[in-house]
């Protein structure tokens, strides 16, 4: 990020204000569907969906992911491994077979 | 423009001349010190105070488990009325003990001294490191874990006194227990902190501050071991405070995150709002805990290797299939965690998962105990008191380990869960397993931050005794266990017919302990002694030892290396055909 | 005495240490709020029954939240790109306004609180309420030690930016990197507990 030069910014720049605009959209498109008092299952999963891309937009452009380097890819994906097992793996067995039937 | 930058910093991350250190005063050169030597050795000496603490707490415990109900002689009168009245201990303060010894011997001791002691005063010196990449934070670390050991030892001074729900916490019981409690939560806060800005440090400096040549395939093993506990402890500690700041809702805010509804205490309804679930902290606390335990017994392995590679005088067997399981057995510590609640009611389908899990990681621990057993094959061995210590770990891990076993086969686990059984198991893995590699470590290491060696003869006691003791101490606690006796029973099972043929394994425990009591005062004594007195090393690398730490001149000044170290072959070239010595370093052109 | 790779990039790993350090903590970060996630997901789906977060909670002042916190995000990453432009003046005031935002935050999470209090809605009355307040404050307590980190740049630590600009631009998008967290964070918790 220190050999950045400024020709580079202006299109970072140029970027930021897109993401922004787009996020705005999201916030409100994420809003509306809950207003529709969709059946649980549907309003978790598109809730989540929205977030996911919202949370992706911020993570790929604001904190500039989309163009980092293998070894912080590499940390992260082990994270995201343990946190799905976090997730996951507790309610799984507090209520053993709670989503398999 | 970053080559020129790159080699201006090369050129002044040398070691500056001994004036820097009285540049500095009494306060930022030895208490408020951003050198990782300094900060290792704060860790180090702070554990190993809270080890003879926790050490004494087992002791006092000891007593009651071998005599229950009688009073403590001489010194009973010191515990006051509330805790030990006529000398007589309390079943709660039988609860203070046990629960502040595991907490403290864990915590405060053993991690704080593998990690924060070995890790810090090693890793960048066996790296060549000149520091760690983050100096300040480093100490700030140190400092965090300070504040968590004077939070816990303050607990004990509260009314109602220490945390007794266990080390494990687990709610109800320590949702409705005392003041202590919170006091606990909000140690363990401080001492996760530390544990976190730590990990950040080790990781990044492994990576980035390795000296020219130094690949990872060509990392002591040591630095392996720490840098994958590191891993562990910076992805496993931060579920744990979560569940701390959650149970500090429920004792402080009257949430309900762990309680069910219509929970009776003492006869009453609790007055609370209910629909928590007692599980959720198991999951959450173990989710930690599991990988915890390898966070115990990883760097002691990175030391034992370290001291068998260089008292056989001959490489590593199979240091690639060590790092290759040292790596699996870190991401697999994350999904083997509810082999400790089989017998919450687990349905078989999760109960075969977690079972399948921990057989699975019981491979890769036995392929890195055999890669150090068959080390020891066709090698000059030299019995110093480092291998001594390092060659007994060996078989003591190996019984420790394998008694985990049927502890991980989940029906096996039924009549073997929280009995004494248990107990033996894991103290043997950190008792005569960790605590022997950290011994092996303190006396190998020692010369090189004096500049002198700890004496042989005193060294030699202090392993036999305590070798001696920790099977005397541990053995008979698997039968005891097998008979059925619960663990934290504040008599020793002394109220059940079915314990009595066992009972006298308590007596025989006790004295155990207290023998090798005696035993750690010729180590306590050498530890000071040799400062002054110890035998000097002539070269500084009184070991012939072949890896980047001994390079610098022992001990080591700011900045470590007077010239900039560079790695030029694999850590362990031990009686290389055709060379000069029996030993080529790796730092050595 | 330096230490390496502070600023210049080590080559193999095309990186600084403290860029490093800052995903590091973010990591740590990841599983410190998932075990939240993972608590919350505990809890409701042992539940009988669990109310629609809309009908406790205030979601126009929440989406309003949302709006000031995506802003100070993209205030944030301007910041840094000001400095990567050598801009100081400009710097100043996008991190101004991302402070600015932050007190917006913090304010109207005060005003939410203090009327759940007011209505005698508090973390013990149930377990809804116990995650809203437990996660919610302590994303609060991320988002106030942020602001802190960034108004030490914004102010004291701002200094450096005439004696080692590269490494105070560096030290503003570490900064920033966990900002943009923090954002990251209240963008799953805004539909979890007021919307689902």
């Amino acid at each position: 990020m220190t050999s950045d030069h400024a020709v580079d910014i202006d299109r970072h720049v140029r970027i930021y204000i897109t993401v922004f605009v787009a996020l705005m959209v999201l916030t409100i498109v994420t809003v509306a569907i809950a207003r529709l008092h969709l059946p649980v299952h549907l309003a978790v999963t598109l809730a989540l969906l929205v977030a996911t891309v919202k949370g992706s937009l911020v993570a790929c452009y604001f904190m500039h992911l989309i163009s980092e380097k293998k070894l912080i890819y590499a940390v992260l994906l082990l994270t995201a491994i343990f946190f799905v097992v976090l997730l996951a793996l507790p309610v799984v067995t507090v209520h053993d077979g709670y989503w398999i039937h | 423009m970053s080559d020129h930058a790159a080699v201006a910093g090369h050129k002044s991350h040398v070691a500056h001349e001994a004036h820097h250190h009285e540049e500095l005063g009494f306060w930022r050169a030895y208490v408020f010190s951003t050198d990782h030597k300094v900060i290792g050795i704060q860790y180090a000496v702070t554990g190993l105070l809270f080890l003879l603490f926790g050490f004494s707490l087992m002791m006092l415990m000891r007593w009651q488990l071998a005599y229950p109900g009688a009073p403590l002689p001489l010194i009973g009168g010191l515990f006051g009325e509330a805790r030990m009245p006529g000398g007589m201990m309390l079943p709660e303060f039988y609860n203070e003990l046990g629960a502040m010894h595991g907490t403290i011997m864990v915590f405060l001791g053993v991690v704080p001294l593998a990690v924060g002691g070995f890790g810090n005063f090693v890793l960048p010196l066996q790296i060549g490191a000149p520091d760690m990449a983050f100096p300040r934070l480093n100490m700030a670390s140190y400092w965090f874990f300070f504040l968590g050991g004077v939070t816990m030892l303050l607990s004990f001074f509260v009314p109602g006194g220490a945390a007794q729900s266990g080390w494990t916490s687990y709610a109800p019981l320590s949702i409705i227990a005392g003041t202590g409690q919170t006091m606990w939560l909000i140690g363990m806060i401080f001492l996760i902190t530390s544990s976190l800005l730590g990990a950040i440090n080790f990781i990044t400096t492994t990576i980035q501050l390795r000296a020219k040549g130094l690949t990872f395939m060509r990392f002591p093993f040591f630095v392996w071991a720490q840098f994958v506990t590191a891993f562990l402890l910076l992805l496993a500690f931060p579920p744990l405070e979560a569940a701390g700041v959650m149970q500090l809702m429920d004792r402080v805010a009257g949430t309900s995150f762990f309680l069910p509804s219509g929970l009776v205490v003492s006869g009453q309804v609790l007055q609370h709002a209910g629909g928590g679930n007692p599980l959720l902290w198991q999951h959450l606390f173990w989710f930690l805990a599991h990988p915890e335990v390898y966070v115990l017994i990883l760097p002691a392995m990175g030391i034992v290797a370290e001291i068998i590679a260089n008292n056989t005088r001959k490489p590593l067997w199979g240091y690639r299939s060590m790092v290759y399981s040292l790596v699996f057995l870190g991401f697999m510590s994350f999904i083997v965690w509810a082999h400790h609640m089989f017998m919450t009611g687990m349905g078989t389908a999760m109960a075969a998962f977690f079972q399948t899990t921990t057989m699975i990681i019981s491979i890769p621990s036995v392929v890195i105990l055999t890669a150090l057993i068959i080390s020891l094959w066709g090698g000059s061995i030299r019995f110093n008191t480092p291998m001594l210590f390092a060659t007994a770990f060996l078989p003591m891990f190996g019984i420790g380990g394998l008694t985990g076993l049927p502890l991980g086969l989940n029906v096996a686990d039924i009549p073997l869960h929280d009995t004494y059984y248990v107990i033996a198991h894991f103290h043997y893995v950190v008792a005569p397993g960790t605590i022997f590699a950290l011994f092996a470590g303190i006396y190998y290491w020692y010369p090189k931050a004096t500049g002198r060696k700890m004496n042989e003869t005193l060294g030699t006691i202090h392993f036999v005794g305590s070798f001696v003791c920790m099977n005397v101490v541990f053995m008979p606690m698997f039968l005891v266990g097998l008979a059925g006796v619960s663990r934290r029973l504040y008599d020793g099972g002394a109220a059940y017919d079915f314990a009595q043929p066992v009972l006298h394994w308590n007596v025989v425990s006790s004295w155990g302990a207290w023998i090798m009591a005696l035993f750690q005062i010729p180590f306590i004594f050498n530890f000071f002694w040799s400062i002054r007195h110890g035998e000097k090393t002539a070269d500084g690398n009184p070991w012939q030892a072949t890896t980047i730490e001994w390079a610098a001149p022992s001990p080591p000044p700011h900045g470590n290396f007077l010239v900039e170290p560079q790695a030029y072959r694999g850590p362990y070239e031990y009686s290389v055909p055709g060379a000069a010595k029996d030993f080529v370093p790796q730092f050595e052109a | 005495m330096e230490i390496p790779y502070t600023v210049e990039l080590r080559r193999d790993t095309g990186l600084n240490n403290g860029k490093i350090g800052i995903w590091l903590f973010l990591a740590s970060e990841v599983m410190l709020f998932g075990a939240l996630f993972a608590s919350y997901i505990l809890i409701r789906t042992g539940a009988d029954s669990w109310p629609r977060g809309d009908t406790i909670l205030n979601v126009p002042l929440a989406t309003f939240n949302t709006i000031v916190l995506i802003s100070s995000s993209v205030t944030m990453v301007m910041a840094w790109a000001s400095l990567m432009r050598h801009r100081f003046g400009t710097f100043r005031i996008y991190m101004g306004a991302t402070i600015l935002l932050g007190c917006v935050f913090l304010v109207v999470k005060y005003f939410e609180y203090s009327h759940k209090f007011h209505d005698h809605l508090f973390p013990s009355t149930n377990n809804f309420l116990a995650l809203y307040f437990t996660l919610t404050g302590l994303h609060m307590l991320h988002v106030f030690g942020g602001m802190v980190v960034n108004a030490y740049f914004w102010g004291p630590g701002a200094k450096q930016w005439k004696t080692n600009p590269e490494w105070f631009t560096n030290r503003v998008e570490y900064s920033g990197l966990f900002w943009h967290f923090v954002d990251l964070v209240w963008i799953f918790l805004f539909p979890t507990l007021y919307l689902l």
